[in-house]
């Protein structure tokens, strides 16, 4: 029973993490129509933008604060100068030019930072443990389960009540007809980009504190948001939630039951969803 | 008509014997480079079977070169190594993996089957990374014993560069014929055809699945082949041949040389690793440059560089 709730613990804070990549991932998907191969490396630069300004202004808050800003701002800078040239192009070529820029943001932070590991320490109030039972619980992970919610909840009222939101969903909905009724599509496109990367870097300054950083670590996450919203369903909401969690919880109990095959997990359902549901959980048609 | 293919073969047979006297010209360091280019465009070809003619864009074919790698190596250690088991091993063990996850993939396609593909790539690679028993783990599978080419009763052994590279331009120019033979055949049409308009294909009455998945394991089974040459060639099989940075080498030489042409690939790897010497020259860190580069070519020559150099000596002939 105990580990059984310490696995869906663990389970539930990476799938709050890989919620907020897939989300991001999801929505640039649902509104631009693009599959972002770079958004792994805006996740890792986040986490080191927020290690970078920590070294200047010694708080985490500040740099989680500032580090998604900056990545957000850099987003704005490839949407505007590199994306908008291949709109109305093959999806392979968006992939390609995505591909492109991951080449060139992880090099780039290979060579400010080196290939090594860093380390970044989490804020006093949540750098503890908690008892659980016999054992001590860190209290970063909790933090990491309630922030989940918390930005999609966020994320959610912001779509379903604000005019931006609802902007946005009609674009996503049928971009024509968005541009019919007089909605400015290359500055939506701009915003849903830079939020996009917002998130993606707001991710990799949380999962900071929690996991050592280097320049693959966009890699994995990468990987594993594409297969969160596969089986969730692609530019689905509701997908990149319950996708997450499940592949959050599959992980972790994954390594319980199946040792060292663990790491095969994520791609044996993978295959699962495809063969009894190719348009994943949420998907609109196949 | 028959005049250009006619100056087509002239040029084809011109450009081999180039490729053919090469290493006997030039120090060892250009003949591994060269042998390098030759199995890498190999594996670019036959990548450009999926993107250039089906349409499909795969982020995993690293795993079934590295399936073809370590079937080769497997063979290799045994008590009776032989090249020619040990090839068609790699080839068959490579066509079959690529069945089985085909299956899986061909039922999504566009941006979807470049994600599952990479998924399925990956897997490939966790696999070899975790199963120590059989692939040795991050370490590796060396060739210990390359057997050598008997030619009467000369023997020709493959830890000579140049006989290596003889070796790998042979079984690659027997492998990029077959490849030239399927894309014009009528299945390759069928292809094609896929990739303009894969409705109308199915409404006139073409499994479009199976077409796709046939394709898929052709694919497959010659980057297998591709993957046994590069492990003789490094007399070994490591895990890192099925990451997907491995996988998307062929992807950017496609796009490099241009994915509409056969050869476009092949030329494409001449690219790549002409200007990764350029580059390491003075720099450690290639990938950057290479992104820098590739920006520009998706965006202003999306039919790449062969394929823009084509379409200019074209325009220029009319």
């Amino acid at each position: 029973m105990e580990s059984f709730i310490i696995n869906v613990l663990n389970g539930m804070s990476w799938g709050m993490l890989l919620f907020l990549i897939s989300v991001g991932l999801t929505t640039v998907f649902g509104v631009l129509g693009v599959l972002n191969f770079a958004h792994g490396s805006f996740f890792m630069l986040g986490a080191y933008l927020c290690m970078q300004i920590m070294h200047i202004a010694p708080s985490f808050w500040v740099g989680i604060l500032i580090g998604p800003l900056a990545v957000a701002l850099l987003g704005v800078v490839i949407e505007k100068t590199l994306l908008t040239r291949i709109y109305n192009r093959d999806v392979s070529f968006q992939l390609l030019l995505t591909f492109a820029i991951l080449l060139v943001i992880d090099d780039a932070v290979r060579l400010i930072y080196g290939p090594g590991y860093h380390v970044v320490e989490a804020p006093a109030i949540l750098a503890g443990v908690f008892p659980l039972f016999d054992h001590s619980y860190p209290i970063y992970r909790l933090f990491l389960i309630v922030i989940g919610p918390v930005v999609g909840l966020g994320l959610w009222a912001f779509f379903r009540y604000t005019r931006w939101g609802k902007i946005v969903r009609a674009a996503a909905a049928d971009r024509e007809m968005a541009e019919g009724v007089g909605i400015r599509a290359p500055l939506l496109f701009t915003m849903v980009f830079a939020l996009g990367s917002w998130l993606a870097a707001l991710g990799g300054a949380l999962a900071a504190p929690q996991q050592s950083l280097s320049p693959a670590m966009g890699e994995r996450i990468i990987i594993e948001s594409f297969i969160v919203v596969v089986i969730g369903g692609m530019g689905s909401f509701p997908g990149a939630f319950v996708g997450a969690l499940i592949l959050g919880l599959c992980e972790s109990f994954g390594t319980v039951f199946a040792g060292r095959a663990q790491m095969a997990v994520p791609y044996i359902l993978l295959a699962a969803v495809l063969l009894i549901r190719p348009r994943g959980f949420f998907g609109r048609e196949a | 008509m028959g005049n250009i293919a006619w100056k087509h073969m002239a040029l084809g047979m011109v450009a081999l014997m180039l490729l053919i006297a090469w290493p006997f010209c030039l120090p060892t360091y250009w003949t591994l480079i060269l042998t390098e280019i030759v199995i890498m465009g190999l594996f670019a070809m036959s990548f450009n079977l999926l993107l250039g003619y089906t349409g499909l864009l795969s982020f995993g074919q690293a795993g079934f070169f590295g399936v073809g790698a370590y079937g080769c190596a497997l063979m290799l250690s045994t008590s009776k190594p032989s090249l020619a088991a040990a090839l068609a091993v790699a080839v068959v063990a490579a066509g079959l993996v690529a069945l089985v996850i085909g299956y899986l993939c061909v039922r999504r396609d566009e941006i979807y089957f470049a994600m599952i593909t990479l998924g399925f790539g990956m897997m490939l690679f966790t696999i070899a990374h975790n199963w120590i028993g059989l692939t040795g783990g991050s370490d590796g599978l060396p060739v210990m014993d390359m057997p050598s080419i008997w030619i009467g009763q000369y023997e020709f052994t493959l830890f000579d560069p140049v006989n290596m590279y003889l070796f790998v331009l042979l079984i690659a120019f027997l492998g990029t014929w077959m490849l030239r033979r399927v894309v014009q055949s009528p299945f390759g049409l069928m292809l094609t055809a896929i990739r303009e308009n894969k409705q109308r294909l199915s409404f006139v009455g073409a499994n479009v699945q199976w077409l796709r998945l046939t394709a898929f394991v052709i694919s497959g089974a010659l980057a297998g082949l591709a993957g046994a040459l590069f492990c003789l060639f490094n007399a070994m099989a490591t895990p890192d041949f099925m990451h997907w940075g491995f996988s998307a080498k062929p992807v950017l030489m496609s796009i490099l040389g241009g994915s509409g042409l056969f050869l476009g690939p092949l030329f494409g790897a001449a690219v790549f690793f002409g200007l990764e010497q350029a580059i390491t020259h003075f720099t450690n860190n290639w990938m950057i440059f290479l992104g820098a580069i590739l920006i520009p070519v998706v965006i202003f020559f999306p039919r790449g560089i062969l394929g823009a150099l084509v379409d200019r000596m074209r325009g220029a002939a009319q």
